[in-house]
Formats: C-alpha cells, structure tokens, sequence
C-alpha cells in the first residue's frame, strides 16, 4: 500500500516536471528565434539563481512571499473557493504590519514582533472574510468581489502610504520598522551576506506544515476539503458549509496577510508603496503548480522564485530579454493547466465506461 | 431467416479495459431481442458500436445482408437505425411536433412547413398506435409520453431497427404495460427492437429472444420461451442467484418514527410534500412507493435534516426531531442511505477511510478534540471492508475508482454501523449489479430482524414488494394510501402510483 502511494506520487511529480521541460524547451526555441544562444541564456539563469550563496538567498528572499499568497490560494481552493484577491488581502497585512511596527516603541521584541504579524494575519483575513461572508450568505460570487477588494485595497493603501504615513523623502513610503518588530535577516547574522533573506523564509516553510497538519489532520481540514469537493456530501455530513466557507477565506486571506508582514517586518523593513510585482497573482501560479499542496507549494515557490532573480542575471549578461521569464513561466503554467484538461478528458471518458 | 442484422467478434477496447471482447449478435426482422447484463457488461459500448458512436478495432456489422462500417450516428441513422435513450434527448419547450421533425424539417423555401409536419406526425401516430398531442408542449406532458415522443422521433427518421435503452426505468407499471403493447404493434409492422434492460421478469414478457452479456462477452441467446428468469440470473452474474428475499414474519416492537402532517417545498420553492403522516415500528419495513418525482427525495430530505418542512411534525421515539440539523439527526441514530450517492453519500475524491467516517467524523473514536484520529479511522475502514465485503486493493483507494456496487457498499456499511434506530433507504440498489443487490437486501433484512424500523423508498416495484411489511404509496406529494405488504399487489399498487383511490 505504501508503494502504491509513493507510486501515485511519483506519478504526480512527473507533471510539473514535464511541464518545466517542456516550459524550457519552448523557451529554447524562442531564444533561438531571437538570435542568442540558449544553452548560455540558461546558464546565465541558473548562475543568477544559484550561483552563490548570495544568489541562492536571494532566490529563497524572492520565494518567501509566494510560498505565502500560493498557500492562501491553495487552501481556499482546497474549500472550493477560488481567492483572487490574495494581492488585496497581502497588501492590507503589509499595511497593518506596518503601522504596528512603526509604533508602540518601547515594547520588547517576543511582544512587539508577534504583535505585528498577528495584526497583518487579522487585516488580511478581515479583508478575505467580506467576499467570504458574501458568498457563504448571499452566493455572490468569490471571484468577482474578491477582484473588487483588490481594487479597494490599492486605492486605500496608496492613500495611506503616499499621504496619511508617508515618511519624509522620494518615493512613497512609511515609517521605517522599529528594530523590536524587524524580522532578523540573513545578512545581519552573518557579515559576508548582504542578501535580505529573512527568517520570514523559515516562517513560511513552517506555516507549510501547519497548514498540512490543519488540512490532512484534523476535523476542520477534513470539512474543508469535503465542501471543496462535494458541497452536497458535505451537507449530508452534516458539514455547515457556508460556516467553512467563511473560515477558508478567512485563513486564506490571513495567509496573504502574512505575505505582507515578511515584506514589511523582513524584506524591505517598511511599507513601500510598489513593493508587489504581483506576488498574489504569481501564488495562483505557484498553487497551480504545486497542485494545491503545501509541499509542492514550496517548490513551485522557488521555481518562481529562481526565474525571476536568474531572468534578472540573464538580461544582465547574455543580451535575452527579461520579458522571456514571463514566457518560460506561461508556457509552463499552460502545459500543468493542459495536463488538467487532458486528465479531465480522461477520467470523462471512464466514467462513461462506468456506464456501460 | 436471414437475419436483418449481425454484429460479429465485436471488439472495443479502451485504454485498460476491453469493453467488448468478441461480442456476437443477431437480429431478426420483427422480433423484440433482450439485451441484457450489469452495469459494465458491456450493453452501452455495442450499442453505441452500432449506433456509430465507437469504431471497434474488430468484427464485423452486417445490416441487410450487405457488410459495412458505420462511422457516425448520423450515418446509422439514415441506415434505419434509431436509439432511445434513457435520458430523453427533448427539448423542453418545444411542442411534440416539433421535437420529432428537428433536424429533419420538412421546408417550405426556408420556411418549415409547419402544416405537413403536423400531418406528417399525426398520420405516423396512426399507424403505429403512438397516440400523442402533437401540438402539446414536451415539458407539459408525462414522461410515458415523451418516451413516445422519442420512439417516434426514431420512426420519423425511417427506423427500422429501434434501440431502447432501460426504457422502463422511468414509468408506473401502467405505462410499461401500454409501452409493451406499442412495441408489439411495432414488431407486428415489421419493425426490429432491441430492448436494454436487466429487469429479467420484463425480458420474459416481452422479447422474443435475449442475449445475455457479461464483462464485455457473450454469455449466450436464449430464446424466451426455452429458459427462465432464474437462468437468466445465472448467465448474467456466473454463478446462482436469490431471486427471492426471505424473510421472516415481522417482530414488530413500539414505534419509532412518527411523521405527523410534514408538508415541504423543493428547490423551486413548489409544494411537492403534501400533509404526510406515517408511522414505522420497530423491526418494521415500510416502502414507500411511487413514480419518480412524486415528493419522495423532499419528503427523505426532511425527514434527515437536509430540508426543513413549511409544516407539520416528526418523533423520533417519541422525542420531536423536526428542523433539527442534519447533524443532530444523524446523532440521534438515524442511518441514512440517500438516493444519489455520487452527489451525496460519498465524496468521490475523498479514500474509503475518508468517506467511512462521513458525517460522524467529529465524533469518537474518530476525532480527539479538533484532531483527527487517524488510525482508528483506518480500522475503521479496515473492518468495514472486511465485514461488508467491499471489493478494493485497499483502503487508501478514491470512492470514485470502485464499482457502483461497491461504493454503495461503503454507503451501507457507515449508516448501518452508526447503531441506528432507524434507517431510511431511498433507492438502495439503485445501478447496482445483480449480487450487491442481493447482499444489499439482505443487509436491509437483517437490520429489521435486529428491531430497527426501516424506511424504504424505491422506483423497483419489486423491490418495493418483496422487502416491506407496509407499504406507503405516494402520489403528487400525498400518500394515497398504506396497505399490508400482503395484501398488496403490482397491479393495485400500479394503480394508486397513478392516483387513481379506491
């Protein structure tokens, strides 16, 4: 039984590998067309991603908040619940972990560190709990107001950041982070890095387990996924659905929030104003990718996060534009969603077999 | 005789499964052939072979003596070939008339030529004793209608073959009996029936011969007249069959569910629960019978939490029960078996250890706080696979990759292991291959010989009879009448599914 699971698996892994393959192999082909040479270009990409350990931490630094936003998305899928509005619900934490971070000085770290990252997990589920009561109670739909909550959450946050905490100088930002609710970076610990890598990586890979435990172990991950799946199993066992509803957008959109308090708190110690490439948008990618579990989560993160830091490098040193890590991560996010359509077709097929 | 048609050494393969393996068969001009077998024998795929659905990788289709292939539907079609399905294929707002001309309209410049049409439909009623409204919309006529109308639809195309596939399933015995004096009136035109089905006592009343199919093979044809149900059994499952259910006289106990006055809506917001009261005793069975769509799914929707009624009230042992929560109910020890385990009694991306604690899994042993309790669900499910015979590799296997016999044995095997007090069964065999249904029954059986009181609803007339002590017939929401299961036979109870009272 053992080998049979590890077998599926297995199986299982061979997807997101094939699509990377066949992602790069596209990916060769376009560089051909555009004059360079591929196997340097991939080189370059690789050098950039991992070349050293400065590379290397940058490449997790660049995963860190995609683990987040990909695990927010998981879970409200794994609820049947498709949380567009992770980016939103990220920067309202960003904001929140902010505010508290700038203020109540005085206060030791073991308090005001956690104090932080509390108030940023509270804003984003706060945020994700709207959309989530309105599709619980009224059945609107998730997809659409969790778009326009988005569109909230800019406009607001612009305001607050490039008016109401704005700290003196150029760019629009807040409020330098207090030292007590800084999260400690890699290149402080050691004097050789100067790489930004937080201890907000190792948050991120612990949250990957709590949140297995919660969705595999216990009786509210096993309500979850039953409302996910099958709404009206889920009744007949006596399952509250729109209760669980709520209760996925809220810890989904907690989870966005934590992304915005490892970017505050660690990152960039302070709220920047475009501090987004759109790590929300990327965490329904790296969710796709990783198949809706924390485990491939984590390596669809640093999948995402390796291309982005090596794409940089490779425009930097081989003349192939950067816009091509836009295309590798297209091309391989079409041939893992292909896969589901094919897997689709197939498993259509068997079920009229059934009925023969 | 030369036969009108032969399909010969058919051979459709899918990937992992050979759906048909060397199928014969043969048919004569006028005669009503049986094709019959479970679920999975293979019925669907040759008839779709047929019908130009699926190309087989081997055989031969001979159709009046001349060899051929046929590549799409459209192609049998005009060959003379019609199939009925078990979903119709009508459009609800259409009138009669028109549902039978799409697709091949009589036209007037590009005008349909409304009048020849409804001539046209109206003279094939005639002479085939078809009698329809032609003007009548589909979704205001009864479901034996429609089913004309789809026969008709087949003979308008020029059929001269006409595949029904469960063409029965659907209607009151009424109906059957009217629908198998228009099949005879067909044969005796001339026309050719093949006749799905794997309700073996209609096999023996009507077809004239059956071939018998089991994974993907020919078991044999059989002329009707030279074999019996029994055999027939026998050929389909490959070994010997209980046809009958024995069970003992009832040893009936105090009462355990008082419905009282329980009226509800469906999901249209339409009354479709009417004033309904009935009582169930301990070690008692009392069905519930009726045509589909009658109430029933509302009423057993109400009755385990899954709907609340608009009035009237229900005792469980005499504790009031009504509008409390699915949860609450199932607690209360009441075993629920719903109608549609795809969508309700199972989640079929969930395992079987998953699905075996479905509905009772914040409970102990199964939970210890918010936590589960893996490995008392695994023996859980261990148990139940052995003690209920659930045929899998293992428990760690998705509900969706096992037979429906199977799934529907996980189904029975949680409700019946919560203790219950009382069971409510709708529809337990439903699609359900002929040797689960005999371990299903005597499941159900041996409950009630335990002092459980038992509700059952099924469309199986059969079924109906052979298991209930009571039984309750509903029509249009309201229960006609209740009778002793003794006193009670296909004919009377046919007549009270149609509404008609003493």
């Amino acid at each position: 039984m053992k080998r049979q699971k590890l077998y599926d698996n297995l199986r299982e892994l061979m997807i997101p590998l094939g699509a990377i393959t066949l992602g790069l192999l596209v990916g060769a082909v376009i560089i051909l067309m555009t004059g360079a040479n591929p196997i340097e270009a991939y080189k370059a990409l690789f050098i950039g991603a991992f070349g050293d350990v400065n590379k290397f931490a940058n490449t997790l630094a660049r995963s860190t908040p995609l683990i987040f936003t990909g695990l927010a998305v998981a879970f409200a899928f794994r609820c049947g619940l498709f949380n567009i509005g992770v980016e939103g619900q990220m920067f309202v934490g960003a904001l929140a972990a902010a505010y508290v971070g700038a203020n109540f000085e005085g206060l030791p770290k073991i308090i005001h560190l956690p104090m932080a990252i509390l108030a940023a997990m509270i804003a984003g589920g706060f945020w994700a709990a709207i959309p989530g009561i309105l599709k619980a109670k009224r059945g609107v739909h998730e997809v659409i107001n969790t778009i326009m909550m988005n569109f909230i959450a800019y406009a607001f946050i612009g305001y607050m950041v490039s008016d109401v905490l704005r700290a003196p100088g150029q760019t629009p930002r807040t409020v330098g982070v207090l030292p007590s609710a800084q999260l400690v970076r890699l290149g402080e610990l050691v004097g050789w890095s100067t790489s930004r890598l937080s201890i907000g990586f190792l948050i991120g890979l612990l949250v990957c387990g709590i949140i297995y435990y919660l969705l595999w172990k216990t009786t509210i991950g096993y309500e979850v996924r039953s409302v996910g799946l099958s709404p009206m199993a889920a009744e007949y066992g006596g399952v509250n659905s729109s209760q669980k509803i709520i209760l996925a957008m809220i810890i989904s959109g907690a989870l966005g929030g934590l992304a915005g308090a490892e970017r505050v708190l660690g990152f960039d110690r302070a709220l920047i104003l475009g501090f987004s490439p759109g790590f929300g948008f990327e965490g329904i990618a790296v969710a796709l990718l990783g198949k809706n579990h924390p485990l491939g989560i984590i390596f669809g993160a640093l999948l995402f996060g390796a291309l982005s830091n090596g794409g940089a490098w490779m425009n930097f040193t081989t003349n192939v534009p950067v816009d091509l890590i836009v295309v590798l991560q297209a091309v391989i996010i079409f041939f893992v969603a292909a896969d589901q359509i094919i897997r689709r077709i197939f498993s259509k097929n068997k079920k009229e077999w059934g009925a023969v | 005789m030369q036969p009108i048609l032969t399909m010969e050494n058919i051979t459709k393969r899918f990937p992992g499964v050979i759906a048909n393996d060397g199928v014969n068969f043969d048919l004569q001009a006028g005669e009503i052939h049986a094709l019959v077998g479970e679920n999975g024998a293979g019925k669907s795929t040759l008839m779709n072979v047929l019908f130009g659905l699926y190309q087989p990788e081997e055989g031969k289709i001979a159709y009046k003596g001349e060899e051929l292939i046929i590549n799409e539907p459209t192609q049998a079609i005009k060959l003379g070939i019609g199939m009925v399905h078990q979903h119709f294929k009508l459009v609800q707002p259409l009138t009669v008339t028109e549902n039978i001309i799409l697709g091949s309209e009589p036209t007037l410049g590009i005008k349909i030529n409304k009048e020849k049409a409804l001539k046209d439909v109206d003279e094939l009623s005639k002479k085939y004793g078809l009698i329809i409204d032609p003007k009548a919309k589909i979704e205001n006529i009864t479901v034996g209608m429609q089913q004309r109308v789809e026969i008709l639809k087949t003979l308008y195309r020029g059929a001269d073959i006409i595949i029904l596939d469960e063409p029965t399933a659907v209607l009151t015995p009424q109906e059957v009996k009217e629908l198998f004096a228009i099949l005879k009136g067909l044969t005796d035109q001339g026309k050719s029936i093949i006749f799905i089905t794997h309700k073996l006592n209609e096999v023996m009343e009507i077809a004239d011969r059956a071939t018998v199919m089991r994974r993907g093979k020919t078991i044999g044809t059989v002329s009707t007249k030279e074999t019996s149900p029994t055999q027939l059994a026998e050929m389909m499952v490959g070994r010997q069959v209980l046809l009958r259910v024995e069970k003992q006289e009832a040893k009936l106990g105090k009462e355990v569910l008082k419905v009282e006055g329980v009226s509800g809506n469906d999901d249209r917001n339409l009354q479709v629960v009417d004033n309904v009261s009935l009582s169930i005793r301990a070690g008692e069975i009392l069905g519930i019978a009726g045509v589909e769509g009658n109430g029933q799914s509302e009423l057993i929707e109400i009755l385990t939490g899954l709907r609340k009624p608009t009035s009237g009230d229900i005792y469980l042992n005499d504790k009031k029960i009504t509008g409390l929560t699915a949860r609450e109910i199932k607690n209360s020890h009441v075993g629920y078996i719903p109608e549609d385990r795809h969508k309700r009694g199972l989640i079929l991306d969930f395992s079987i250890s998953e699905n075996a604690i479905l509905g009772i899994h914040q409970r102990k042993p199964f939970a210890k706080g918010m936590q589960l309790n893996l490995s008392e669900i695994k023996k859980h499910a261990d148990n139940l696979i052995e003690k209920y015979d659930i045929r899998t590799p293992n428990r760690e296997v998705h509900a969706r990759n096992l037979s429906g016999g199977n799934q529907q044995k996980i189904i029975i095997a949680r409700e019946l292991e919560i203790d219950p007090v009382l069971i409510i069964a709708s529809q337990p065999t439903r699609g359900v291959d002929i040797g689960a249904i005999e371990f299903i029954h005597k499941q159900i059986i041996e409950a009630r010989d335990e002092g459980k009181a038992v509700l059952l609803v099924s469309a199986e007339l059969q079924e109906i009879l052979s298991l209930s002590d009571r039984i309750a017939v509903i029509y249009e929401g309201e229960i006609v009448d209740i009778i002793d299961a003794k006193e009670a036979t296909e004919e009377k109870l046919g007549l009270l599914m149609a509404g008609v009272r003493n």
